[in-house]
């Protein structure tokens, strides 16, 4: 019996090894350990023997038992790895090939310029204002102090529009100063505003579009003086070029609707053919400032005797082009892809001060 | 506003190098836009003695020359008439670029005989138009010295931009003044300002300046006056005079006329001489008549109208008042009486009448800035002075009509108001100071300086003035950089609804792979037709071109041309957005801020793994989600309507609104349209409205309702109905939804059919309704019963029938 167990036990071992795949194991299992299964036959022979026998012949068939049942898993598991292993081998692609296409778009260097200088000023406690693009008269010009034969209006180059059904000539805005007029109108004193926008002049060549952006900035209040205007203006050139020690000079200059007025000059150097921001032996011009002309303050019904305050405005696309390196002014409303995708910017980080421009 | 370097030290005392005055100049407010050293262009043309000149052996017309260079002597061939022996003139070596030709000199033979190098001409050296005989130096030119030195031509020439207030610098005598006072040597008037240069009249005038203008038009010409001159020669002007005014690009023409340029250039005061011999009677300072015109000193014949002053003798008009001299009157070379005219005009009504003319003088940009009034009494003695020196004659006492205007006015300062407003510290002996410089009479009152404005500053307007005068010529140098302060608080939101609307529209169309772009504001008025067209008024009066002369209705009428314009450059799958001003009206609320796009070619590129797709109606439907969805807008009680406008396919596009409010177009363009912009092939296209958004309420704060999560497993059921094929699917779907709200979470179209299998007229549509259980999972009964529900309200909405 010993020995008939023995080889019966080695021939189902045998077996197992030999399964080729899990349907051939199961067969052994069944074979061997299924209800009419060779070892479980064995089983139901143990009835008829000596206690002493059975105990005996039990413990060893018991044993065998978990031998057999044990190396059928083992070979299980073998095998269902190699069949994974096999899967897997047959899955391979060529990781090579291309992921499907999805693309991000890129955003106008204007906008991203913008969205800088918001939050540069925003920082300061500027908050935006807008208004129209098709502008009075007195929104434009009158009120800023420009009256109708100015030199200063007959430079700059206005569109102008039909004689509309009240008998207004109205005008394309040659300026964003006409917010400043609208805000002042609508709001008291504290006011501290920046304008993005839109503006026009009637001027086509290699420096000048007939549609361009301005940013323009008003700060109106008591105690407002020119210090604080060079201070706003020097950290704001500081933090749009990203350069600390960016010299800011201001220099006189003449606007009708601000006395004392500057220009607003950064360093800048030339050498190599190469523009460079930042100290170097030459200046660039690149905002226009000045004390807000008490007329002005008058013309939007403020105290001129009790409220002062300063106003700036620069051009969006020049500070683009200079911080972006971009070289010409006219691409910038072509809208061509590939200038597009070549100066255009991710969408994925908001500029903010805290997150660095 | 032009002059050189020499030319102003003759106004001004000093020893500083020209760029400390150039940087100056610039700091106070006359910016210098360039500077010319034309000794550097001329540096390598030195003056020469001609040796010896004798004929070309083998050209009549050349001579062979000897020239004495100081260095060596060399052989130049020349054809000039002038060329001889004894002279000394200008050589230029080989390897020299001529500046009048831009030409390199090179050796060479002439008709066999050796040239190295040449003689030139004024023309050559870019001096004149004088080309007909070498140039010819004085015997005491030293040989080898530069000859832009010895012809005075190494005087830099400055160019300044000056700021439409300060009419007194344009003239030398004014830029002068403020360098003085801004601490850069001494100001001096020349031997021919001042009292001392008056010149007595010894007859009385044959002739007199007359007013004649209407009761309430004096101000048009508030003063004129002039004096007579008889016996003047009128030759060429001296040297040193033609050679400022070349050096600032006028020709030099006869003395006379010399010297009104001249004094127009260096005080700022434009005059006007008569032939007196071809003038009728007395001058006389009248509006125009209707029908009058004047063939004016630039050659051309110019139509008056009673809006502008004249000058007319008793024929008719002579001149136009602050703008041009006449032609007929003016003086020759053989002129020898003279009667000239010093007046005042409106500067407004100057500019005007020179905007109308088109006449760009030199006298309208002096008077349409404001001239010094007194300019007109000492601008009789100053030219005098000058006829006197270089014509010779007589000259007679003045005359004159009307009265000089009062210039008079006094403005406070206050002794606290320079450093209130500008922020600079500043001494007031030094406010003083600074004032007196520039010609004001001051008067120290107590805490403030009264100030006499001086007759030239018709600028000085108020205290502010006043304090811009200080701050200026102390230097912005000296500004404090004070920080504008928050006042200890963080700063709120610095955008509006609207703007962060325009932001997220924009990160949320480059997010679905559109470029952003920025084009014009205007648009041809033929395409602006495709787009309903424009109101007359706006239509530009004066657009750049006819392609840009109308404000546009819709951005798209510009994105469509653009996309075109890629296409065409080989790029056939465009994206592009705009997010921008389209305008209906020229009110301010005509205005309409809209987020707009288009897609061309393919939808995604063609992939490997991916079937490819031209762009279709859902493309831009997902993209005007997109950016409702960014927007918060209630996307999920949009309502679609198919009635787009007529730039869409009216079989392929459609209106997403909220009742009657219309948020957004999509759909395909239509393809008549995109042909007229020359765009081939189909585009998608959408525009979103973002200021008809409706606005979240700002009542209750941010926060969002509570986070109800249900415990049971949500169902999800299969429905598939038949019904007419013109029944929109969102009936179907909004119809499912609303059978059992409470139960309902979700209602998805998994298939849309027409075909093979369907009737004609007919499609198939299959829903995928999620359920989701709040109390208990649903028993077989439950579900059932909401089955039922859901089938009973799609068929009742879209007369369709459950498929079996």
């Amino acid at each position: 019996m010993t020995n008939e167990l023995e080889s019966l036990r080695s021939e189902v071992m045998d077996a197992a090894a030999a399964a080729a795949d899990l349907g051939a194991l199961e067969s052994v299992r069944v074979g061997a350990l299924g209800k009419k299964g060779s070892i479980t036959a064995l089983f139901k022979g143990l009835g008829g023997l000596e206690p002493e026998q059975r105990k005996l012949q039990g413990e060893a068939l018991n044993r065998v038992k978990d031998e057999v049942a044990a190396a059928i898993e083992a070979r299980q598991s073998e095998l269902a790895d190699a069949e994974l292993e096999a899967r897997l081998a047959r899955e391979r692609v060529d990781v090579s090939l291309p992921p499907r296409p999805t693309r991000l778009g890129r955003l106008h260097p204007i906008s991203r310029t913008v969205e800088e200088m918001i939050a540069i000023f925003g920082e300061m406690g500027f908050s935006v204002a807008t208004g129209p693009h098709i502008e009075d008269d007195f929104h434009n010009f009158t009120a800023l102090n420009i009256h109708e034969e100015h030199p200063a209006r007959q430079e700059m180059d206005t569109f102008y529009l039909p004689e509309n059904a009240e008998g207004q000539r109205m005008v394309l805005r040659t300026h964003t100063s006409p917010v400043q007029i609208r805000t002042m109108q609508a709001v008291e004193p504290p006011i501290r505003i920046i304008v993005p926008g839109r503006t026009f002049r009637a001027d086509y060549d290699a420096t000048h579009t007939p549609m361009f952006h301005q940013l323009e900035g008003l700060v109106v209040d008591e105690t407002t003086h020119m210090g604080h205007l060079k201070g706003t203006l020097v950290e704001f050139c500081r933090a749009i070029f990203g350069v600390e020690d960016l010299p800011v000079r201001f220099r006189a200059s003449y606007f009708p609707f601000t006395e004392p007025s500057a220009e607003v000059d950064i360093g800048c150097s030339r050498a190599g053919g190469e523009l460079k921001i930042g100290a170097g032996d030459d200046w660039l011009e690149i905002l226009g400032s000045g004390m807000v002309h008490p007329k002005v303050l008058e013309n939007c019904g403020i105290d001129s005797s009790r409220y002062q305050g300063y106003a700036f405005g620069m051009g969006i696309e020049r500070i683009a082009m200079l911080k972006y390196g971009i070289p010409d002014l006219r691409t910038f409303y072509e809208a061509d892809i590939r200038w597009l995708r070549h100066y255009g910017f991710v969408p994925l980080a908001e500029p903010s001060m805290v997150r660095g421009l | 506003m032009k002059f050189t370097l020499s030319w102003l030290k003759r106004h001004l005392e000093t020893d500083r190098p020209l760029d400390e005055i150039a940087t100056t100049l610039s700091m106070i407010g006359l910016e210098v836009e360039s500077i010319e050293d034309r000794a550097k262009a001329l540096a390598p043309f030195t003056v020469a003695f001609v040796k010896e000149a004798r004929q070309h052996p083998n050209a009549e017309r050349l001579r062979v020359c000897i020239v004495d260079t100081g260095k060596e002597e060399v052989q130049v061939v020349c054809g000039a008439p002038n060329a001889r022996t004894g002279m000394k003139g200008v050589f230029a070596p080989v390897g020299a670029t001529i500046p009048g030709t831009d030409l390199l000199l090179k050796a060479g033979k002439i008709r066999g005989e050796a040239s190295n190098g040449m003689l030139v001409s004024e023309r050559e050296m870019g001096l004149s138009d004088e080309h007909e005989g070498i140039i010819e130096l004085p015997e005491d030119a030293e040989v080898g010295q530069p000859f832009a030195a010895t012809m005075g031509l190494d005087d830099p020439v400055i160019d300044l931009g000056i700021t439409p207030n300060r009419g007194d610098c344009l003239g030398v005598h004014g830029i002068a003044r403020d360098l003085a006072a801004a601490g850069l040597g001494r100001l001096k008037a020349p031997e021919y300002l001042g009292d001392a240069a008056a010149v007595p009249g010894v007859f009385d005038s044959p002739r007199r300046w007359l007013r004649d203008l209407p009761e309430g038009l004096g101000a048009a010409c508030p003063y004129v006056a002039g004096r007579s001159f008889r016996k003047v020669k009128n030759g060429p002007s001296p040297r040193w005079l033609q050679d400022r005014l070349q050096a600032i690009g006028l020709r030099p023409i006869s003395a006379l006329v010399d010297i009104t340029n001249f004094v127009t250039m260096d005080l700022g005061r434009p005059l006007h001489v008569f032939d007196a011999a071809k003038l009728k009677g007395d001058l006389t300072m009248r509006m125009a008549r209707e029908g009058e015109e004047i063939l004016a000193l630039d050659g051309k014949t110019y139509a008056l109208d009673p809006e502008m002053v004249i000058i007319a003798d008793e024929v008719a008009p002579q001149g136009i008042g602050g703008v041009m001299g006449g032609e007929l009157s003016g003086v020759t070379e053989e002129t020898s009486e003279v009667f000239l005219e010093v007046a005042l005009f409106d500067p407004l009504r100057v500019a005007r009448t020179g905007r109308r003319l088109g006449i760009h003088s030199d006298a309208r940009y002096r008077f349409e800035r404001g001239v010094d009034p007194l300019s007109a009494e000492w601008g009789c003695e100053v030219a005098a002075r000058l006829v006197a020196e270089l014509c010779g004659g007589e000259a007679s006492g003045v005359v004159s009509a009307g009265a000089l205007p009062d210039w008079r006015r006094e403005i406070a300062l206050r002794g606290t108001r320079v450093q209130s407003l500008a922020g600079i510290e500043i001494a007031l002996p030094e406010q003083r100071r600074i004032l007196e410089d520039l010609g004001f009479g001051v008067t120290e009152e107590p805490e403030r300086l009264l100030c006499q404005v001086p007759a030239w500053r018709p600028d000085i307007e108020g205290e502010a003035c006043l304090v811009e005068e200080v701050a200026r010529i102390h230097g912005y140098d000296h500004l404090p950089s004070v920080p504008t302060s928050l006042d200890g608080h963080l700063p709120a939101s610095a955008i509006s609804t609207l703007e962060r609307r325009q932001a997220l529209a924009r990160t949320a169309l480059a997010w679905r792979g559109l470029d952003e772009a920025v084009t014009w504001s205007f648009v041809s008025s033929r395409d602006a037709t495709l787009f309903g067209g424009v109101l007359d008024e706006l239509k530009l009066i004066n657009p750049i071109s006819s392609d840009l002369d109308v404000m546009r209705p819709a951005i798209l009428a510009c994105l469509i041309p653009a996309a075109a314009r890629n296409v065409d450059r080989g790029f056939p799958d465009v994206g592009l957005f705009e997010v921008g001003p389209q305008y209906r009206d020229d009110t301010p609320k005509g205005q309409d801020e809209v987020a707009a796009g288009l897609r061309t070619g393919l939808a995604a590129p063609r992939h490997w793994s991916a079937q490819s797709q031209a762009v279709d109606a859902f493309d831009a439907k997902a993209d005007a989600l997109a950016v409702l969805e960014a927007c918060e807008a209630p996307v999920g009680n949009l309502q679609v309507t198919t009635d787009a406008p007529a730039w869409y396919h009216p079989g392929q596009s459609g209106v997403l609104r909220l009742g009657p409010n219309v948020l957004a177009h999509f759909g395909v363009l239509h393809p008549g349209v995109c042909g007229r912009l020359g765009l081939k092939g189909p585009a998608a296209g959408f525009e979103v409205f973002l200021e008809r958004l409706p606005v979240p309420k700002a009542k209750g704060g941010k926060a969002k309702p509570m986070l109800k999560l249900s415990a049971f497993q949500p169902v999800v059921r299969d429905f598939a109905f038949l019904m007419d094929a013109d029944v929109p699917a969102e009936k179907a779907q909004r119809a499912a939804r609303g059978a059992e709200k409470a139960l309902i979470a979700e209602v998805q179209v998994f298939d849309a059919y027409q075909g093979k299998g369907i009737d004609e007229g007919k499609k198939s549509l299959a829903l995928a309704v999620t359920l989701q259980p709040v109390e208990h999972t649903l028993t077989d009964a439950e579900l059932e019963a909401v089955s039922g529900k859901i089938v009973a309200a799609v068929e009742k909405a879209t007369g369709g029938t459950l498929r079996g």
